[in-house]
Parts: structure tokens; C-alpha cells; sequence
């Protein structure tokens, strides 16, 4: 290292500047200016995101002026008397997310998993590495299709027979509406199915060799490295992963829209139709006129910040793993 | 390279060429109005559209379905020609309009049915007066209700739980509809709230006809309301309903027309049917109405209007039928014609 820090100084190369006079300083000037057209773009991002948020912010105004934050908590949605409340919403997108998640993490840390360990010769493994990634290329609108003429006739048969049998519990208390809470947050878990698997896999991949070989050696099963070893080391990035498809899953819309059935309702039954905020927006906006449109605004606002937050967090704690990983 | 400079002046000639070409094909006098609005009537609309572009090859009209809500704020704003609407303009909305008024014109008319999915059931179910508000008002929740039973004897109806399919966005066929189940039935109030374009239905919602129709299809025991126009076109059974006098009537064009015929328009043109009385009408149908100005500053503009919209209340009104709307009766299409006189 050191001795080629000394062969090539600065120096040296300014020796030919002279000769090449204007084509160097054309040169020059270039680099100033696609440095300063960089910056410019970088904070064109920045100015963006803050004008985008204010432009929000603006319009949602009078519904904040006027609801507060009774706003978040309050459960009527009135077109025609102009009396808005959020918590419907804020509760059909909480719950299809987390339901997503619970079905997705496992399963995603499962591929990672199976891709990660060397089950299997490493073109296979690109191989369900490239399909599992191509998940993630499949429109919304296309899963939404998939959930109606595929998911729903499943779950409107299971969602009878579990309220026919077990209507006693809550989660089966009604029976399946067609569009509802289980048949949009499976196609959900489907949709951050990849984004869980990918970053799952590259968090596990992280994980020493050494390590491994080391517990592997003192007479571990592949089993036991996998659980006390790999997992451990790699769950602050599949926290990350988690957290980061739950701010996906948060904000998706068309599929949604397709599958939770609209109702401004709050009900525990996985069968009973919901609606979230970005589905009521996507359905909503065309026909609203004044106070509507300030309400919808104050949503947005909602679910602007509240996948802002997610995607913050997801970013620092994978920031975070990345650190830690160095310090191995 | 060579090729590149070769073919480059050839290129440059074939665009300039295609550059050229474009002005000389829209060079005649072109008048074209721009209008949004309702999407019930879109299809009749763009059908009148382009037969008057057939007839009159230098006027071309642009109709975007976008919604009532949205083609009045289009109108209020300026940026359409005319608007269009199912729930015409209420008088606040017309207050806000700046420029000389506004003129309310009903173009075409259409029944809203209410539509079911009821596997082996296959001649129209019959809905008293007192069932179909029960049933979207959720309290009635079963298809074994014995109301349900008693109207239609002989009828094997299948033991299902009722799913409700309403629309997601607002719209004016829930206007209507919902105007007139709380014209019909006392608990509609305590139940629902006030009629109006977004009614908080139980059940399920689908965004346009085609999501609510799309959802009846889906779910066995599933009902919901569409337009009649969609609902033939698309082969959905429809139910048989009673009306005011007591009988039960299929949405048909005649039955429509009997509807229309019942209720007299008033000087502005603005009326909605909620429950029209006689024997023969059919108890869910609405007009819906052009947003015209009183006053149109452009050179000409008045005059285009006021002759497209006499011919869609003339021959455009035998265009009506075959796609699912209700030619006006003769005595409304008068009445619309002199208020289209007014336009200036």
C-alpha cells in the first residue's frame, strides 16, 4: 500500500496540464459541472419529498384545523354531513399488513435459508433466487386478479366452514364476504414475499464461514448452526427486511382495492370486509368535492408518515447490520 | 459513420416530411368542445358523439367519464365546455358557478336494477316494497328469510348468507338509488344516515358498475345494484320489483318510460324521481343532465352547442334504446329544447 501512495503523487500528473491546456480544463470544467449537477439532483430529491409533504400538508389543513388528532380516533366516515374520522382506515391497513408479515417472514426467511445453507448446487440456487426476485416484477393490478379469480373462492369455501364450526371465535365471527381481510393480506404476503427473501438471504450470507465451520467442527448439526448461529448473527437484517416490507405492504393500493372489500368498518373476523387508507384514497378521490378532499388529504398525510417512519427505521437498521457486519 | 451521415439528411427529411404531413390533415375549421361528467351515460354519450361527428366532420366533442362529482368541479373551473351529471347540480354547486348560470338540460334517462347471484335460480326473483330496503339496510341477512319466501312461492332459493355490493366511489347511481330506498322505507334514516352519492351500504364495495356487477358474480348470495344499461349488456339477472301502486315491474325500456312519464318536470329542470306512481313504472329511474352556461363568450360556441344538444334530444334519443337508456318521453324532450333555446 504505502509505497504505491508515494509513486503516484499529486504532482506528477500536473505536469502534462500545461501541455494539455484547453482540453484539460474543458475537461475540468465538466467535472465541476456534473458535480455540482449531481448535487443539484440530490437535493432536487430532498426539495421534493418536502414540497410533496407540505403540498400535503396544505390541503390537509382544514381537517386538521378542524378534527385534531380525534381525527385518528374517531370511526365515522359521512360523505354527506361532512364528518370524517380515520381510525376504520388506520386499522384495516395495520391489521392487512400484519397479517401479510406474519404470513410472509417466515416463509421468506425460509427461502433465505434454503438458498444461504448449500442445500443445493449454486446455479439452482440462482435459479430460485432469480424466481423469487421475479415476484417482485409482477404489477399489483395482476396480483389483485390472481386474489379475485384464484384466492377468494378458496377463502369464501374455508371462511364458511370456519364460521360454520368455530363462530364462536372471534376471528371466524362472520362469514366470508368474498373480498376481505384474509385473501388481501395472503396476496400481500405474496407481493413482500421477495423484498423479506432477498434481504433475508443477503443478511444470512453475511454471517462468518469461519463461525459456521468453527460449531461445525466441535460436532454442531447443520440444524443447530442454523438456529443458534446464522439466525442470531442475522436478525437485526431480517428485522430490517420485516420492517422494510411492512412500509411496502403498508402502501400498496390496487390490489387492495381489489381484494379487502371496502367496508368502513372495523371488525376481528378475518372474513369481514375492511378498507385502508390507500384503497378509500384510490376509490375516493374522483367524486370528492371540499371537506372530503381535506379529510382524504389528512390520510395521506397519515400514510405518508407513517411509511416514512417504517422505511426510516428499516433503512437504520439495516444501516445498522451493515456496521455491524464490518465489525466481524 | 459513413452510413450514419449517409442516411442522416434522408432522415431528417422523412421527419420534417411526417412534421408536415400532421397540419395538413387537421387544417380544416375543427370546433372542438370538451366535456366530462357522469359515467352512467359515457356510453350513449360517445355513441351520440361520434354519429354527429359523422354528420358534422368539423365538430368533434371529447367526453371523459370521469364522475358527476368531478365533471361539475371540471364545469365550475372552467375546464370543460359542458358538464354532465347524474345528480344534476344542487344549489350550492350551482351558486358557485361565476359566469351568467348555469342551464340544466336531462339528455337521457336509465332504471337502476338491483342484481343478485343466486346459483339455480333462474327466472327474476320478486322484491316487495318492504324486502329490498331490508336488505341493504342489512336487516334482513338471509336468503331463507321467509319474506323472501312469501313473495316468490315455488322458488327454490338457496339457503345463503346476503352479501350487500355497493359502489366504493362515490357516484350518482347510489344517489339515486339510495334516494329512493329512503323515499320508500322509514328505517333507511336510522339505518343509513342521509342519501347521497357514498352511502355506507353493509356488505361489500366495488369501484363502478363494473366492480359492483364483477362482485355480485364472485360471491353466491351476493346483491347489489348496477344500471340497467350495464346489467343487460352484461347478462346479469335482474330482480322484479314492487312499485308504489303495489304491482311488481321488470325494469324494461316501456316500464322505464311509464316511470318517466309520471312526474312532471318543473321549470328547471331539475326533478328526481323517488317513487313514481302508476300501474306500470318501474320504481328506480333517473334523469341525468347536460351542465350547459346560460352564456358562452366564444364566437359560435352557443350556436354548436345548442345544435348537438338538438339533435341528441332528436335522433340521438333513437340511439337510446338499443344501448340500455330511456328515450325521453316527447312532452320532456319539448320542454329541454325550449331551455336549450336559451343558450347564448
Amino acid at each position: 500500500m504505502e509505497p504505491t501512495a508515494e509513486i503516484i503523487p499529486d504532482q506528477p500528473r500536473k505536469i502534462p496540464l500545461p501541455v494539455l491546456g484547453a482540453q484539460a480544463r474543458a475537461a475540468r470544467r465538466f467535472d465541476l459541472f456534473f458535480t455540482k449537477a449531481t448535487l443539484l439532483a440530490g437535493w432536487g430529491t430532498v426539495a421534493l419529498l418536502a414540497w410533496i409533504a407540505l403540498q400535503i400538508g396544505y390541503q390537509a389543513w382544514p381537517a386538521f384545523v378542524q378534527y385534531h388528532f380525534g381525527f385518528l380516533f374517531s370511526q365515522t366516515w359521512d360523505t354527506e354531513n361532512d364528518v370524517y374520522g380515520a381510525l376504520p382506515f388506520i386499522y384495516g391497513t395495520l391489521v392487512s399488513s400484519a397479517l401479510a408479515l406474519l404470513i410472509a417472514t417466515p416463509l421468506g426467511v425460509a427461502i433465505a435459508i434454503f438458498l444461504t445453507e448449500d442445500y443445493l448446487p449454486s446455479s439452482v440456487q440462482d435459479f430460485f433466487k432469480f424466481t423469487v426476485e421475479l415476484l417482485a416484477a409482477i404489477p399489483s393490478v395482476i396480483y389483485g386478479l390472481w386474489g379475485w379469480a384464484v384466492i377468494i373462492p378458496i377463502t369464501n369455501i374455508l371462511g364458511n366452514w370456519l364460521n360454520a364450526h368455530f363462530g364462536w371465535c372471534p376471528l371466524f365471527s362472520t362469514p366470508a364476504s368474498g373480498p376481505c381481510f384474509l385473501p388481501a393480506s395472503f396476496v400481500l404476503a405474496i407481493m413482500v414475499l421477495p423484498t423479506i427473501a432477498a434481504l433475508a438471504r443477503t443478511a444470512l450470507k453475511a454471517t462468518p464461514v469461519a463461525t459456521k465451520e468453527g460449531a461445525l467442527a466441535l460436532g454442531a448439526t447443520r440444524w443447530e448452526v442454523i438456529r443458534q448461529i446464522s439466525l442470531p448473527m442475522a436478525s437485526t437484517g431480517i428485522a430490517g427486511a420485516v420492517v422494510l416490507a411492512l412500509g411496502r405492504a403498508m402502501g400498496e393500493t390496487m390490489a387492495l382495492a381489489m381484494l379487502i372489500g371496502n367496508k368502513n368498518q372495523i371488525s376481528a373476523s378475518l372474513f369481514a370486509p375492511a378498507n385502508t387508507i390507500a384503497s378509500l384514497l384510490a376509490n375516493s378521490f374522483g367524486e370528492a368535492t371540499g371537506p372530503q378532499v381535506a379529510a382524504l388529504m389528512y390520510l395521506s398525510f397519515i400514510l405518508m408518515f407513517l411509511t416514512l417512519a417504517i422505511n426510516a427505521a428499516a433503512e437504520w437498521v439495516l444501516d445498522y447490520t451493515g456496521a455491524s457486519k464490518r465489525h466481524v | 459513420m459513413n452510413l450514419s451521415r449517409f442516411y442522416a439528411p434522408l432522415l431528417a427529411v422523412g421527419v420534417v416530411a411526417i412534421f408536415a404531413a400532421v397540419p395538413v390533415q387537421s387544417a380544416g375549421a375543427q370546433t372542438t368542445l370538451n366535456a366530462s361528467g357522469a359515467t352512467f351515460p359515457a356510453p350513449l354519450y360517445n355513441r351520440w358523439f361520434v354519429e354527429y361527428n359523422k354528420l358534422h366532420p368539423d365538430i368533434q366533442v371529447n367526453y371523459q367519464g370521469v364522475g358527476s362529482g368531478q365533471g361539475i368541479k371540471d364545469f365550475t373551473a372552467g375546464l370543460t365546455d359542458f358538464g354532465a351529471s347524474d345528480a344534476a347540480m344542487n344549489d350550492k354547486e350551482l351558486a358557485a358557478v361565476t359566469n351568467g348560470g348555469v342551464v340544466l338540460l336531462p339528455m337521457t334517462a336509465g332504471s337502476i336494477v338491483i342484481s343478485y347471484n343466486l346459483p339455480g335460480v333462474t327466472a327474476p326473483i320478486q322484491l316487495p316494497r318492504e324486502v329490498y330496503p331490508a336488505i341493504f339496510e342489512g336487516i334482513i341477512t338471509k336468503w331463507s328469510d321467509p319474506k323472501i319466501a312469501a313473495a316468490n312461492p315455488g322458488v327454490a332459493i338457496p339457503d345463503l348468507p346476503i352479501t350487500v355490493a355497493s359502489r366504493a366511489d362515490g357516484s350518482g347511481t347510489t344517489f339515486n338509488f339510495s334516494s329512493h330506498l329512503a323515499a320508500i322505507s322509514p328505517d333507511f334514516a336510522t339505518k343509513l344516515g342521509k342519501p347521497g352519492k357514498q352511502v355506507s351500504f353493509p356488505g361489500v364495495a366495488g369501484k363502478g358498475n363494473a366492480g359492483v356487477a364483477a362482485l355480485i358474480k364472485l360471491t353466491p348470495g351476493t346483491i347489489g345494484y348496477v344500471e340497467y344499461g350495464y346489467a343487460k349488456s352484461n347478462g346479469l339477472p335482474m330482480a322484479t320489483l314492487q312499485n308504489k301502486a303495489g304491482k311488481f315491474v321488470a325494469p324494461t325500456p316501456d316500464s322505464g318510460a311509464a316511470a318517466l312519464a309520471s312526474v312532471e318536470l318543473p321549470a328547471n329542470l331539475r326533478v328526481f324521481i323517488t317513487d313514481p306512481a302508476g300501474d306500470g313504472s318501474y320504481p328506480i329511474v333517473t334523469y341525468t343532465w347536460w351542465l350547459v352556461h346560460a352564456k358562452y363568450d366564444k364566437d359560435g360556441e352557443a350556436a354548436t352547442i345548442k345544435a348537438l344538444a338538438t339533435w341528441c334530444l332528436t335522433d340521438g334519443q333513437k340511439l337510446s334504446d338499443s344501448l340500455g337508456y330511456l328515450p325521453l318521453p316527447p312532452a320532456v324532450v319539448t320542454k329541454v329544447q325550449a331551455a336549450a333555446a336559451t343558450i347564448q
